[in-house]
């Protein structure tokens, strides 16, 4: 059975960064990812990271307190100052560590880390390597981790923690190139999985983006925090959902609607297309509930081609590949249609300043986990400096907790435990094979109803309707049939295995949702449309029992800034 | 509602001789628009289940669904099904590489020799306080090679690759040249020993099939001949760069 001090899973930014760290304080780290970590999510990111450089002409003043202001701000408050703070000091240094590492930013005249606007912030701060930041970042991350010789056991799908005397003491793994359920004992595991954007139809995200990560720790007895603030990007493809950069708009694209008005002056008159991501997605589906969507339809326009051929090449050229190949329009000559779409969780496994979950030995960093510096909506620009920012200190974290503290005890017989459980599982589940429920059917109903009942707009009825049709999705799964087990590669397997803890995932995001009675950032309530302080500014805990979620709550961090109404 | 044919190379390493191929028919219907990715999807969820194939982000940038379609080198995300133009679309694995399952190829060899070249930055000098300055027209000069992700294709194309398996191929040679012509990069002298040799830029016959194979339009033959004239500067001239 491997064995390894640092078990880091996933290979995405964080992940990535979390284990360089490590290894450089001298812990013996493995990372265990179900793709080649060059093809991590984390890649899909485009427009930018963000850093109070002061860089731009624009900038020359800004300081790592307004960004942390802004991001507060953008978060409607839910965010944790402290941890807000931390990230915004810690900016700068990872962004000039990415540069000496080779990131190959796009650069201002004088050689400096160009920077450009993006939504919700008070100053041009967003770093980017033309629209390609997140492919840029992770390409120099993975370089790094094959410079350091970080040991990678790529295309391996972790099933389970292994969890000894309340500590968590490694995986369990279902192997997609030699086959098999396997243990990975380690002293202690960082969980980097990414998000969970696959809850919903109509994602932006990576196919393997389903909060799997996170489910394994929920089950395991680990928090899961604020799960109900899922953000909705403004501007997806209309057919695909494949994101168009908030870059765009940053560059001074426009969105403009059916009667060829740019309608964000209603909503956001000083911040027009660069108000935050909510606020923008709301403006842009009220457009369309009143049918001022193009030729009345479900969709508007993200239009670029004032900014010019030259501009769009050198500034946006991945972006207007994208729309080529997938919409079939040229921004240079079309504007291009646009819908928008689920695109990150705000919410995910609780986790400290320096990752640390409640569970001794267990770590959490990236999307996968709440620490929480988004709070109810995450400015653009500030993902890729969490993973980064993070990852790191998650790294710094455990090589403190693990080097000279004394190894626990031998957990090889937890590790057989668990590895059996996985085995009995999918025994169980192969059991049932064909006359079993159809794994694809729930997984259907499950995104159309995350996408249908808790979107941009929310109300008390719709979204019980919604629960009602996940309850009796769950109930479903329970007589759930897997039709191939064993062998290699076996994405069935794989799929169906993770489609439970899915769909425990989106109670959470419903009975949050149900539960919390205001507006706040991306979780927009009809029937509760004002923000409510006194009663809601705390964070939602859900705690997993086969029943369903236990939602218990926490306040929220504040010491640098008093909440106020948002204005944009 | 519409439908696609697909012809899908199949390999079960359990069963299968790699020597004799096979393949299996599906017809996938559609409602206006899909690709050869969510086909896939489609035969894998409701058709076959044990059919294999690597995905991830569904937009062109994470490089895993690099297959052969109707005989040109595509990624099944970015293909759609209407813009093949074909009746029966033909779907293979990765050419001339050796086989996991289905449509899945095994990329150790590539995955080592892009390790083999030390694919990331070497300074010597003491790292500034803030960012290495470097001109906009100095980042220019790597912007084709940065865009690679990684996919294989053009690995795949090449036939010196196929004709010697210690060739470096061309995705390894362009992130070669891609560090070589960073102003940030020091390592002039390390790096010249890994690519000037029979194994590395010597070896491409300037046959370009990688620049016909590559999804993201990236010129790897241009990389590799820039090192062969890096090379003669250097031994002609003296020159470091």
């Amino acid at each position: 059975m491997p064995h390894h001090q640092l078990i880091v899973v996933g290979g995405g930014l964080s992940g990535l960064r979390a284990a360089v760290e490590a290894k450089a304080r001298g812990l013996d780290v493995a990372i265990i990812s179900q793709v080649h970590p060059g093809r991590s999510h984390s890649g899909a990111a485009q427009g930018g990271i963000n850093a109070a450089l002061a860089n731009h002409p624009e900038s020359h003043d800004d300081t790592p307190e307004k960004h942390g202001f802004d991001t507060v701000k953008g978060s409607d408050y839910l965010a944790d100052q402290d941890a807000v703070m931390q990230m915004t000091k810690d900016a700068p240094g990872i962004i000039y560590e990415m540069d000496h590492w080779g990131c190959p930013f796009s650069r201002f005249d004088d050689g400096r880390i160009a920077q450009r606007p993006f939504g919700g912030a008070g100053y041009p701060r967003t770093c980017y390597g033309a629209d390609k930041t997140g492919h840029y970042l992770l390409h120099t991350l993975v370089e790094r981790a094959y410079e350091r010789q970080i040991k990678m056991y790529i295309e391996v799908f972790v099933t389970s923690l292994i969890v000894q005397d309340g500590a968590c003491r490694g995986v369990t793994v279902y192997d997609m190139i030699n086959g098999g359920f396997h243990a990975f004992t380690a002293d202690a595991v960082v969980l980097a999985t990414g998000g969970a954007g696959r809850l919903y139809s109509n994602s932006t995200n990576a196919i393997i983006s389903t909060g799997w990560g996170g489910a394994i720790c929920y089950y395991a007895g680990v928090q899961m925090e604020d799960m109900e603030f899922v953000q909705i990007h403004p501007t997806g493809l209309l057919t695909t959902n494949i994101l168009m950069s908030e870059g765009a708009r940053g560059e001074g694209a426009y969105l403009v609607n059916g009667e060829g008005e740019r309608f964000m002056a209603r909503y956001a008159p000083k911040a027009m297309e660069l108000a935050p991501r909510d606020i923008t997605a709301r403006s842009i589906q009220t457009e369309i509930n009143e049918g001022r969507g193009i030729n009345g339809q479900g969709y508007v326009y993200l239009d670029l081609r004032h900014l010019g051929a030259e501009r769009i090449k050198e500034r946006l050229p991945g972006i207007r590949d994208l729309a080529i190949h997938f919409e079939g329009v040229d921004p240079v000559e079309e504007p291009v249609p646009i819908v928008p779409s689920q695109h990150y969780s705000m919410g995910g496994i609780d986790c400290d300043l320096d990752g640390r979950t409640q569970m001794p030995g267990l770590y959490a960093a990236g999307e996968c986990a709440c620490v929480s510096v988004h709070g109810a909506n995450r400015l653009g620009g500030n993902s890729l400096l969490e993973t980064i920012v993070f990852g790191r200190r998650a790294g710094a974290a455990v090589s403190a907790d693990l080097l000279g503290s004394e190894a626990g005890p031998d957990p090889s017989l937890a590790a057989a435990e668990a590895a059996a459980a996985v085995e009995t599982r999918v025994s169980s589940l192969a059991s049932r094979g064909t006359d079993g429920e159809d794994p694809y059917d729930i997984r259907e109903v499950m995104t159309t109803t995350m996408k249908e009942h808790f979107g941009v707009f929310r109300d008390e009825r719709t979204m019980r309707e919604g629960l009602e049709r996940l309850l009796k999705l769950k109930e479903r799964c329970t007589r759930m049939g897997l039709r191939n087990a064993g062998g290699i590669f076996n994405l069935d397997m794989m799929r169906t295995l993770e489609l439970e803890g899915m769909l425990d995932l989106t109670l959470c995001v419903a009975q949050g949702a149900i539960a919390r009675t205001e507006s706040r950032g991306a979780h927009a309530r009809t029937d509760f449309p004002k923000r409510d302080d006194e009663n809601w500014l705390k964070h939602t805990m859900a705690s997993y029992t086969p029943e369903g979620p236990v939602l218990t709550y926490r306040p929220v961090t504040l010491g640098f800034f008093e909440p106020q109404e948002r204005v944009y | 509602m519409p439908e696609v044919k697909l012809h899908i190379k199949r390999f079960d390493p359990a069963k299968d001789d790699p020597k004799v191929a096979r393949y299996d028919d599906f017809v996938v219907p559609y409602e206006s628009h899909i690709t050869v990715l969510e086909a896939l999807f489609s035969i894998q969820e409701h058709q076959d289940g044990t059919l294999a194939f690597r995905y991830c982000c569904r937009a062109a940038v994470c490089g895993s669904c690099a297959m052969y379609i109707n005989g040109r080198y595509r990624l099944a995300c970015q293909t759609n099904v209407l813009h093949v133009h074909a009746d029966v679309i033909t779907v293979e694995p990765l050419p001339h590489m050796p086989l996991v399952k289905d449509l899945v190829c095994d990329m150790t060899d590539f995955f080592a020799k892009y390790e083999y070249i030390k694919p990331w930055l070497i300074r010597h000098s003491q790292a500034p306080e803030r960012e290495i300055l470097q001109s906009p027209k100095d980042r220019h000069k790597f912007n084709m090679p940065i865009d690679c992700i990684l996919c294989g294709a053009c690995y795949s194309s090449c036939p010196s690759v196929w004709t010697e398996d210690n060739y470096l191929g061309p995705a390894a040679l362009m992130k070669a040249y891609r560090f070589e012509v960073d102003s940030r990069d020091e390592a002039v002298k390390d790096r010249m020993p890994m690519w000037d040799n029979e194994r590395g830029a010597y070896r491409c016959h300037t046959i370009t099939n990688c620049v016909e194979a590559c999804p993201k339009e990236l010129n790897p033959t241009e990389g590799i001949q820039w090192l062969k004239m890096a090379a003669v500067r250097r031994r002609l001239f003296g020159k470091t760069k």
